[in-house]
């Protein structure tokens, strides 16, 4: 029954909402609102499991002082810092203030937004290195990988001259010719492997998710 | 290791070294290059630039600080460009770090229309933008795939009030605003796969106009859908957020940064170049070493 | 006297009248000569129920006025009014510029809404041609009464019925085929290959494996497929004794994982050996979970890390990261935009639906070999119609194109 009931369930959630796409009475589509204001309430129990599961691990490590355990307290505090300021505190304590409660936004601006930006900015430095190791001309694809980046990377350089606008039209036949193609092709690939693997899950062929038989 | 291996192998951190000194100095040293328009930037500035006073527009800020260097500025030239034409801005996010983003930028433009301006010879006077009659800020749901088609029935199934707790229904501008049917257009800004769920789940049911803007990396994997006209319209990365600043006659931080970005390309270049000699060389060196 | 005053009177009286009535003419004819003459009505007023829709819903088509665009060229455009009624009263429903001959009107489902429009209620249309002055124009007939409903079948949608039927046949056939023994072939992935061997090298080197499930949640079908990859990598894991290492970004995808890892440590004779803390939880902060695998890559030194399933931007992060610290690296993504990050810094990669394929591959089950070469059939089919679309599309047949067209 354990395995049984999620597989059915799959099945029939499935299969209907296959054929809601194809019916478009008010019926139908009444049932499909009703199913996606489910869906946000599942949704918000997974929320909260992760937010326990985070409290979980970080207490862990620190009750039995693992290696590193100062920087899951830290993680516990964010945790708990952005939670109290949240919600308006002083006047109706569980009221959700969000942005508009001043440490709230502080935090926002002044470490979230600092932090997650530094994390991306490494993004130009690993690119910088990757494009310096990987772009070689070992072969003649791999030559034409090579002109096709450089011919990207210069299209709007202002200091090419005479050069700029025949770099600026090879670049546009680049992005919208191969690049197009290529792109397409993938899509298409990974579509129909998307449908494959919903049907595969739907008919309880692929179903790694529910553990063992 | 003669200079050609060593030109081949050189250590990641004299890559890092001479793009950081170079991002400083650009950065620090200003000066402005001149920029380029592409048609799909153009037919999104067109499209907001003809629309009457008191159309609506909606704009998804659907990204978190790590993409905020790259796409703020396209959130700040389409917004104020929407503000000055008098259009009326429907604001939302589907990105959990969205409302933050979303309420600097409101609260950075609002004050930017305050102030009188000439865009494009036209004289723009100052204005206060207010909440509920010039724009709403919907907020953040999860589950953007069902918030989008939500959004197609009515905007008051995910969002049943907007971000500060009043009922849609009880605010002004959202009088007779029922879904995508009454909007003029959607754009959406985002750094994620929220784009694929706009154009499957957005533009695939509902079939409204929607235009992307999106980081430089993911900019080149939505021709597909542009040349298949389901989205009008496309800004990449920092340069398609510097073209639409050119567009509206609004020069901002991304046409500040196109100085910048434009030499860490050139110092790339200059890596790859070096790379490439270095590797063709020593190749030569070896097949010659092979022959003898 | 008084016949005297009786007949001025009169004289007078029918002196003033003519005069007044010539002043009204004199004014009637200033109007006349200086007015807009009535445009000619639109003609061929229709209203149908809107098609392919969930009710609410009516499309009226119409001849645009004679005089739009030419004749008088007075028309400067329409007024759409609905009434329940053919008498009225009718309300005004839309307002179109000059040359349109065919608008929806489409009503609001609520009862509570002011635009509710109910189903299977008779409703009487008339076009208005109006002109520059808002006192001249010309009402159509009216035409009524007609009812809108939903439909049960959206016929718009027929292509992709087609498919699905067609696509699910296909796999039933070709699963059957497979049960029955006949032999399908699947080209070699040399991304999969490699784990075995990058397997092996983490056991003879002593060091961990890490692999990394990526930003997605259970329900991804990236996250669903790299599922059966991490159950293989932890049999073989757990037949060697090696150490694995699996950081989560989603606890559900975590909970799911443990299940995957601890089912295959049971196939493998070990269910001593797994151990819940191979596979944890680290935060569902894009950033803050890659700083947290680099940070372990770095610290563990795994000799192979692989990555599969969903990945964003931290693609290159992650795989730059780990080719610092000198581990092997394969990785699969269905994410078009990470792809070429993961070809240039990773040694193998699986390109798009070959992740998804890695599945059958590894097990050659029936059931999952016959839904791979479905796969590849119905690539086979798009790239036959894609061509004889281009080739009918260059000798100016339509036809072709149109059996493909999808209405909302």
């Amino acid at each position: 029954m354990k395995r049984q009931i999620p597989l059915a369930l799959v099945f029939i959630f499935g299969i209907f909402h296959i054929f809601q796409y194809f019916v478009p009475h008010e019926s139908s589509e009444w049932l499909y609102e009703f199913f996606l204001k489910w869906i946000y309430i599942i949704g918000i129990f997974a929320l909260a499991l992760g937010i326990w599961s985070l409290i979980r691990v970080s207490w862990d490590k620190v009750k039995h002082r693992r290696p590193n355990w100062p920087y899951a307290l830290i993680t516990l505090g964010g945790l708990f810092a952005m939670i109290i300021f949240g919600f308006d505190y002083f006047r109706h304590f569980f009221t959700a203030e969000g942005l508009q409660n001043y440490m709230f936004r502080a935090f926002f601006d002044y470490i979230l937004i600092p932090i997650q930006s530094t994390m991306f900015s490494l993004l130009a430095f690993f690119i910088a290195s990757a494009a310096y190791r990987a772009f070689r001309a070992r072969s003649l694809l791999a030559t034409l990988l090579l002109l096709s980046a450089l011919i990207i990377m210069l299209r709007f350089n202002p200091y090419l001259g005479f050069f700029g606008d025949y770099m600026e039209k090879t670049a546009s036949w680049l992005l919208n010719v191969p690049n197009l193609a290529a792109k397409r092709a993938i899509i298409i690939g990974v579509g129909l492997g998307m449908v494959a693997t919903s049907l595969k899950v739907m008919l309880g062929i692929e179903r790694q998710y529910l553990g063992k038989d | 290791m003669n200079i050609f291996d060593r030109m081949m192998s050189l250590d990641r951190r004299w890559v890092f070294l001479l793009l950081a000194v170079v991002c400083v100095v650009t950065y620090v040293w200003p000066f402005s290059i001149p920029i380029r328009t592409t048609d799909e930037v153009e037919n999104i500035f067109d499209f907001i630039d003809t629309l009457k006073e008191g159309d609506y527009i909606f704009l998804g800020i659907d990204y978190d600080p790590n993409a905020l260097a790259e796409l703020h500025p396209m959130t700040y030239a389409i917004a104020e460009h929407a503000f000055r034409k008098k259009l009326k801005i429907i604001f939302a996010t589907l990105s959990q770090n969205g409302p933050g983003m979303a309420d600097q930028a409101i609260r950075d433009i609002t004050d930017s229309v305050k102030l009188d301006r000439t865009y494009n010879g036209v004289f723009y006077p100052g204005r206060t933008i207010v909440n509920g009659v010039d724009y709403v800020f919907l907020g953040y749901k999860p589950y953007f795939a069902l918030v989008i088609l939500g959004m197609g029935q009515n905007f008051r199934i995910p969002f049943p009030t907007d971000y500060y707790g009043t009922p849609l229904d009880s605010i002004p501008m959202m009088k007779g605003i029922l879904n995508y049917d009454q909007i003029k257009c959607v754009v959406d800004i985002t750094a994620g796969n929220v784009a694929d769920a706009w154009i499957s789940y957005g533009q695939g049911r509902y079939n409204f106009p929607l235009a992307l803007g999106l980081t430089g990396v993911m900019g080149a994997d939505y021709y597909p859908f542009l040349n298949s006209r389901q989205i009008f319209g496309l800004m990449g990365g920092l340069l398609g957020a510097a073209q639409y600043e050119k567009l509206s006659d609004n020069p901002g931080p991304a046409m500040d940064g196109m100085r910048i970005q434009v030499y860490a390309h050139i110092v790339i270049i200059f890596f790859i170049i070096i790379g490439n000699i270095g590797f063709l060389a020593s190749r030569k060196k070896r097949m010659g070493k092979e022959v003898k | 006297m008084k016949l005297k005053i009786l007949s001025i009177f009169c004289s007078l009286l029918l002196g003033i009248v003519p005069l007044a009535i010539a002043q009204e003419n004199a004014d009637t004819a200033s109007v006349d000569s200086t007015a807009v003459a009535s445009p000619a009505p639109v003609s061929q007023l229709t209203a149908v129920d809107t098609d392919n829709d969930h009710g609410h819903s009516i499309s009226l088509k119409w001849e645009p006025s004679p005089d739009d665009g030419a004749g008088l060229k007075s028309v400067i455009g329409y007024e759409v009014y609905r009434a329940e009624s053919p008498g009225g009263p009718f309300v005004i429903r839309a307002a179109l510029p000059s040359g349109a001959s065919s608008h929806i009107d489409v009503g609001a489902k609520e009862k509570e809404s002011g635009d509710y429009m109910a189903d299977y209620t008779d409703y009487y249309y008339k076009v208005r041609a109006i002109t520059a002055d808002s006192l001249v124009y010309s009402d159509s007939d009216v035409f009524g009464p007609v009812q809108c409903y939903g439909q049960w079948f959206n016929t718009g949608r027929i292509p992709v019925l087609v498919f699905v039927i067609g696509f699910m046949c296909t796999t039933i056939l070709l699963i059957q085929k497979a049960k029955s023994g006949a032999k399908l072939f699947v080209r070699r992935l040399a991304g999969i290959e490699a784990v075995d061997e990058a397997i092996g090298r983490a056991t003879e080197m002593g060091k961990p494996i890490l692999y990394v499930l990526g930003l997605g949640t259970a329900a991804d079908i990236a996250t669903i497929a790299s599922y059966t990859i991490l159950g293989r990598v932890a049999k073989k894991v757990a037949e060697y004794q090696t150490r694995l290492i699996v950081p989560c970004y989603d606890p559900i995808t975590m909970t799911v994982a443990q299940e995957t890892v601890k089912t295959a440590y049971a196939d493998a004779g070990r269910p001593d050996d797994y151990n819940e803390d191979m596979v944890y939880f680290v935060t569902q902060s894009q950033f803050a979970y890659v700083a947290a695998v680099n940070g372990t890559m770095l610290r563990e030194r795994p000799a192979t890390n692989i990555y599969m399933g969903l990945f964003y931007a931290e693609s290159l992060i992650l795989a730059e990261t780990g080719a610092l610290a000198g581990s092997i690296q394969i990785s699969g993504t269905d994410q078009i935009a990470q792809i070429p990050f993961f070809i240039v810094a990773c040694d193998y990669t699986l390109i798009g639906e070959e992740l998804y394929a890695a599945s059958a591959y590894l097990g050659r089950e029936p059931l999952l070999l016959g839904s791979l070469k479905a796969q590849d059939y119905a690539k086979a089919a798009f790239i036959v119609l894609a061509v004889i679309g281009f080739l009918t599309i260059n000798f100016g047949i339509d036809w072709f194109k149109q059996l493909f067209y999808i209405s909302n």
